[in-house]
């Protein structure tokens, strides 16, 4: 019965906060967008003609298919992240896909056409090096797998390990290779570097060695990079030192060294410094692979060879061609080559493997996008036309990691950005105003400087009004002509205008492969795309709004600062975020390394926010550097301050800024490493806004919230991780003064850590290494029933210390990542939200998490509305506001305001991206879809026609008293 | 009488967890202490500098010494000389400047055998605005913060008032001696979810309900005479808005579905 009572109690106070989706609301204000990450391996159904499956393997360990004719998901497999899900090989054999997992860890076996696994073998431990399937007399039975120091042979179609052999010298030969050319044989390639090659022959029956033999190859030092199997089993290697290819065959017992074929005789040259490449194809598992194979003498110069009778004979030279691919389909194999055309586009042919002959009519442009990066893969899909000449389709991987599928003659049929299955930060950016509002806007937002020029301003802009009107027009004419069905309602960059409630926006997306994205939020369509070039693999991206769209006519200005991790050398890259152009404006040279950003409110002339970029010398450096800038920061440099953290020597300090833009410190706060480690800090958002000062409580007196601007957070851990002594700790300091605001330790825990600090409260999340469970903690912070100084906080002139609430609750589950809501002018109650491994994105309402919630009910508590306490947090379905939209591997949430105070735009980034609207406080300034219009209308006018004859009968019923 | 009441309990709760912010601060240490087995008990000293110039570029002097007693009582004493005839004259041109007032102890460990572990490096530094200063007539309050092993990590001086409103102060008089009100705060020890208590209440209230032989009926036998004719009303509206023809409408029927 008390049970009952709590929940009643509890679910009371629900009645406010829950939320869930209608089924008809499904996909009105959200979207989803599922990625896979690089392509690693790429492989087409050849089984059936009809086929429209394409298997991937990428770098975020994921196993996707694709259908080939509009670049959707059949399905997709996440595997764990790192090392233990990294998929190490593919193979397909009709309607089964191979998968070796986490260093040679497992095999699993897939059935392509649902995604069902088939089964699961463990193996042995050892390090993974290569698979391949074997076949015995045309036919597919097994798959081999080559560890450091083992070979195994399961069967296809069970799992099952046939034999598993130790290698011999396993630990002097590196063993890399395995060829099986359907003879009974399994031939394990090894090599020692600088040595010789060592070839061992397995029956595929019972694992029997049948032969052993070592070659002298002293100019070799890896078989995997410089060699490939040709023709009936005759190793080819290439050398660039020597500039020849060496052949050997494998099974020859007379042949005992490796014959040398210098490149000049076939006129070829590889270019010094590039390291060729072979390419050779084995179309069948169950026979030898072909006798052409390509060779890559420079990164644009490809050329097809043939082995013949011991001999190697060019069939035909490729100069200049970037890339190059063998593609089977039935009997005929092809090979696809991608040859520049001009500075935008490249041309795809087809060739036939065996001649080198052209097939006509096969040419496919591919039109390079110039924000993109250069293709880097090639992957052909080739089948036989109804005429049984060979047809084929491209899918072309870029730089920028985007996959783009094409057709004859060059028609783009799908593409795919993967750069955006690892977002590593995103802003929100409004979107302008259409030229008629802009110009309104603009007229009354400039600042008064004389007559004439205002006049010429107002003549300026009531000329642009006129031409957009006119422009309008002539749209109106012209798509009035047209048929309706061919008028196209996409969203593109130029109709793209801010909706009466801004609830439109652009959503910039930095990537780690250094691709920005600028996505409209309401459909999610890809609106401009750019790739950085040269982009460090371990780059740190920050991008920093200085000019919102609030400023016509200046253009709204973002600025990307990427700097190198290893050496802390930043550079800036300006761009406008509606269109994604680069901008004109110098960017400041930055020699040094760059420390810490600082975006001040203070603003230049052409209303940009100064970005100041502190660098290792602790020097200044504004961003713009105009004299207005300048003369404006020399004003209120006394005010600047700034603070840096240095978490390896556990040192915060602070600095202000002087008049020639140089620095002082001013304080310091040491926290020893020895003991803890700083492994995050955190100030708050400084576009959240916060609506009421205090908190109204039951006895209706107000306990006012201590809302320090500057105060930042520290999350330390301890560096002995023993159960018992480990802790977590926080440290509230304020980032002026340095003064430490309030330092708790949270015993018996350890990261990793997930906070939130905002408005008065931190919320974070920590493992109890005690009790084995996720646990949240609050605190909040309040000045006490008095304002010390109610007009204006200043760090410098708060001297009495916060009073400091503090909870802790039990959360059922494991985190992600947590952000809060944020809403316009900060009325709407707030939200945490939640990002669970399971894909799932937990609304939790703030309530729950208050540290003045009453362990006893009474009667003031319940009037502030305040739910009694409960150790464990409940995660109720309803609260996920993505219901089986479910975005894998969470990263990151991110909340904006919208133009009404009742809405939270939210994306949550991971493998996946999603994006929603939640209401925290209940759509209270919206109506409801299902508003009923006619009712309320009808009545009113019933009621207004009702007064209407009522009077009428009224003065005719007085007229008649009158004459009574 | 009852708003009152309520207002003495709050102030309470809140002035128990500000105490509790204290003492288990140094209860905390206490412990550690305790832990590390004997200690000194006379203490140990540490200098407490200050700086002001009219430049601006920090130049320390002695301001006074720390007396910090290592072990149980962790307590701290300050003493201090008074402000010269030349340091009041600095005070004052650094106020009417704006300048800062700095002040600076080196990184110390409260545990005085620690202290030879590790010879202290580095200074922690905090400053006030020095007209703030002036204008509290020197009496600042100064906090020094410790980590769990007892490291001093931060010092923070604020002045009450903490305000500049450009009062004149005469110096002979309000810059001679420090009012300095000095402490030292340890890590708070956070509250971990409160299982047992809860589950205490939840047991006590069945207790209860289990007593009072009333609270053993039914919920129907206690309620029929509200649920019925709610659901009747209900119904009776229920039938009601079928017959006026899907006003309800839209959502309502398709979360019904």
């Amino acid at each position: 019965m008390a049970w009952l009572v709590v929940r009643l109690a509890i679910s009371m106070s629900l009645l406010y906060t829950a939320s869930a989706v209608f089924e008809d609301q499904v996909g009105k204000f959200d979207w989803r967008q599922q990625f896979i990450g690089k392509v690693r391996f790429a492989l087409f159904d050849t089984h059936s003609q009809a086929s429209k499956k394409l298997l991937l393997a990428t770098d975020k360990n994921v196993f996707a298919s694709l259908n080939s004719r509009t670049g959707d998901l059949f399905w997709r497999h996440v595997d764990k992240t790192g090392p233990e899900g990294h998929i190490d090989a593919l193979l397909m054999y009709g309607q089964d896909a191979v998968v070796v997992v986490g260093n040679g860890r497992l095999l699993r076996s897939w059935e392509t056409t649902v995604g069902g696994l088939k089964w699961e073998t463990v193996l042995d431990t050892g390090s993974f090096q290569a698979a391949a399937l074997v076949g015995v007399q045309d036919f597919v039975k097994y798959v081999a797998v080559l560890k450091k120091s083992a070979i195994s042979l399961h069967d296809l179609s069970s799992g099952s390990e046939i034999w598993v052999e130790n290698l011999p010298d396993s630990d002097s030969v590196q063993y890399q290779t395995i060829y099986s050319g359907g003879n009974g044989l399994v031939l394990v390639l090894g090599v020692v570097p600088n040595s010789h090659i060592v070839i061992v022959e397995y029956k595929i029956e019972d694992g029997e060695i049948m032969n052993k033999k070592s070659v002298e190859a002293a100019w070799m030092s890896s078989l995997e990079s410089s060699c490939a199997v040709v023709s009936s089993g005759i190793l080819l290697c290439v050398d660039q030192i020597t500039q020849s290819l060496y052949t050997l065959p494998l099974q020859s017992a007379e042949q005992t060294e490796m014959r040398q074929i210098h490149l000049q005789t076939l006129d070829l040259e590889v270019v010094s410094g590039f390291r060729p490449v072979l390419t050779s194809t084995q179309p069948n598992p169950a026979q030898p692979p072909l006798s052409e194979f390509f060779l890559q003498l420079s990164p644009d110069h490809h050329i097809l060879l043939q082995f013949k009778d011991g001999l190697i004979a060019p069939l035909r030279d490729f100069n200049p061609a970037y890339l190059a691919a063998f593609a089977t389909s039935g009997e005929r194999t092809v090979a696809a080559v991608m040859s520049p055309k001009n500075d935008t586009a490249c041309s795809i042919n087809l060739f036939s493997a065996d001649t080198g002959r052209r097939h006509l009519d096969t040419t496919i442009i591919y039109h390079m996008d110039p924000n993109g990066g250069k293709p880097n893969r090639l992957y052909v899909h080739a089948f036989l036309k109804k005429d049984d000449s060979v047809g084929y389709r491209v899918m072309v991987q870029t730089e920028d990691l985007a996959l783009t599928f094409l057709q004859q003659p060059g028609r783009v049929v799908w593409m795919r950005e993967e750069a955006l299955a690892d977002v590593v930060t995103m802003e929100m950016v409004d979107l302008p105003f259409t030229g008629t509002q802009a110009e309104l806007e603009g007229e009354f937002g400039k600042k008064a400087d004389g007559l004439l020029p205002m006049v010429l301003k107002r003549l300026s802009s009531q000329f642009i009004l006129l031409q957009a009107w006119l422009a309008h027009l002539w749209k109106l004419f012209y798509d009035a002509r047209k048929p309706r069905s061919s008028v196209k309602n996409e969203v593109t960059i130029d109709v793209l205008s801010r909706d009466e409630f801004n609830l439109q926006k652009m959503m910039l997306m930095v990537t780690a492969s250094g691709k920005l994205f600028g996505i409209d939020s309401k459909s999610g369509t890809i609106l401009w795309k750019q790739y950085l070039e040269n982009i460090q693999p371990n780059s740190v991206f920050k991008l920093i709004v200085q000019r919102t769209t609030a400023h016509f006519p200046h253009p709204p200005q973002c600025t990307l600062l990427i700097k190198n991790k290893d050496t802390g050398l930043g550079s800036l890259y300006v761009f406008n975020p509606i269109f994604g152009k680069k901008s004109q404006i110098s960017v400041p040279a930055l020699p040094r390394p760059i420390l810490q950003t600082l975006l001040l409110p203070v603003i230049d002339q052409d209303y940009a926010k100064v970005l100041l970029l502190i660098d290792d010398q602790y020097k200044v450096t504004a961003f713009p550097s105009t004299k207005n800038v300048l003369q404006q920061l020399q004003d209120t440099a006394s005010s600047i301050f700034f603070y840096l953290v240095d978490s390896s020597q556990g040192k915060l300090s602070g600095f202000r800024l002087r008049k020639d833009l140089s620095t002082e410190l001013i304080w310091e706060v040491v926290i020893p490493t020895e003991v803890q480690k700083i492994v995050a800090v955190k100030g708050k958002r400084a576009n959240e806004h916060v609506h009421s000062q205090g908190r109204v409580m039951g006895d209706r007196s107000v306990l006012y919230k201590y809302l320090n601007p500057n105060l930042l957070a520290v999350i330390t851990e301890s560096t002995d991780t023993h159960q018992e002594r480990s802790f977590v700790g926080i440290i509230l300091i304020d980032g002026v003064t340095g003064r430490i605001v309030h330092e708790a330790v949270q015993r018996k825990a350890r990261g990793p850590v997930h906070f939130v600090h905002s408005e008065n409260w931190v919320v974070y999340v920590y493992w109890n290494s005690k009790f084995r469970r996720n646990e949240f903690s609050v605190l909040e912070l309040f000045e006490g029933a008095e304002l010390y100084n109610s007009t204006v906080f200043s760090s410098l002139d708060r001297p009495h210390p916060p009073q400091v609430l503090q909870q802790s609750y039990i959360f059922p589950a494991p985190i992600n990542t947590l952000e809060a809501t944020l809403t316009e002018k900060g009325i709407t109650s707030r939200h945490l939200l939640v990002g669970l491994p399971s894909g799932n994105i937990l609304s939790l309402p703030k309530l729950f998490l208050d540290p003045r919630r009453p362990e006893m009910v009474s009667e003031q508590s319940r009037e502030e509305n305040l739910i009694p306490y409960a150790p464990e947090m409940p995660i109720r379905e309803e609260w996920f506001i993505n219901y089986n939209q479910t975005v894998s591997r969470v990263r990151g949430i991110y909340t904006a305001p919208s133009g009404l105070e009742s809405t939270c735009l939210v994306v949550a980034y991971g493998l996946d991206i999603y994006q929603s609207r939640v209401f925290p406080s209940k759509q209270f300034d919206v109506l409801k879809d299902d508003y009923d219009y006619i009712l309320i209308s009808s009545v009113l006018f019933g009621l207004f026609f009702a007064t209407m004859i009522s009077k009428r009968l009224a003065e005719v019923k007085l007229l008649n008293r009158a004459w009574r | 009488m009852a708003m009152r009441r309520v207002l003495s309990l709050i102030l309470s709760v809140l002035s128990t967890v500000t105490l509790l912010w204290t003492q288990s601060g140094e209860c905390n240490n206490g412990r550690r202490s305790g832990d590390a087995g004997d200690t000194d008990l006379s203490g140990f000293s540490v200098p407490l500098e200050h700086s002001f110039e009219v430049d601006d570029v920090p130049r320390f002097r002695l301001r006074g010494a720390l007396q910090l007693k290592g072990g149980k009582e962790n307590g701290v004493y300050l003493s201090q000389n008074q402000l010269s005839e030349k340091d009041r004259i600095t005070l004052k041109d650094v106020a009417a400047a704006d300048g800062l007032y700095r002040v600076r102890v080196p990184r110390v460990s409260l545990q005085v055998d620690r202290q030879t572990e590790r010879p202290s490096e580095g200074y922690l530094t905090t400053f006030v605005r020095a007209c703030a200063l002036v204008e509290s007539h020197l009496s600042d309050v100064i906090t020094l913060h410790t980590d769990v092993s007892g490291y001093i990590i931060g010092i923070s001086i604020v002045t009450i008032p903490g305000s500049c409103r450009g009062i004149e102060v005469e110096d002979e008089v309000d810059l001679e001696v420090f009012n300095t009100t000095i402490s030292v705060v340890a890590p708070v020890t956070a509250p971990a979810p409160e299982t047992a208590p809860f589950i205490e209440r939840m047991e006590q209230e069945m207790e209860k309900k289990g007593k009072n032989p009333q609270e053993q009926k039914s919920f129907f036998a206690k309620y029929w005479m509200y649920i019925v004719p709610l659901v009747l009303f209900l119904m009776m509206s229920g039938a009601q808005d079928q017959s006026g023809g899907g006003a309800g409408g839209g959502a309502a029927n398709g979360g019904g579905r």
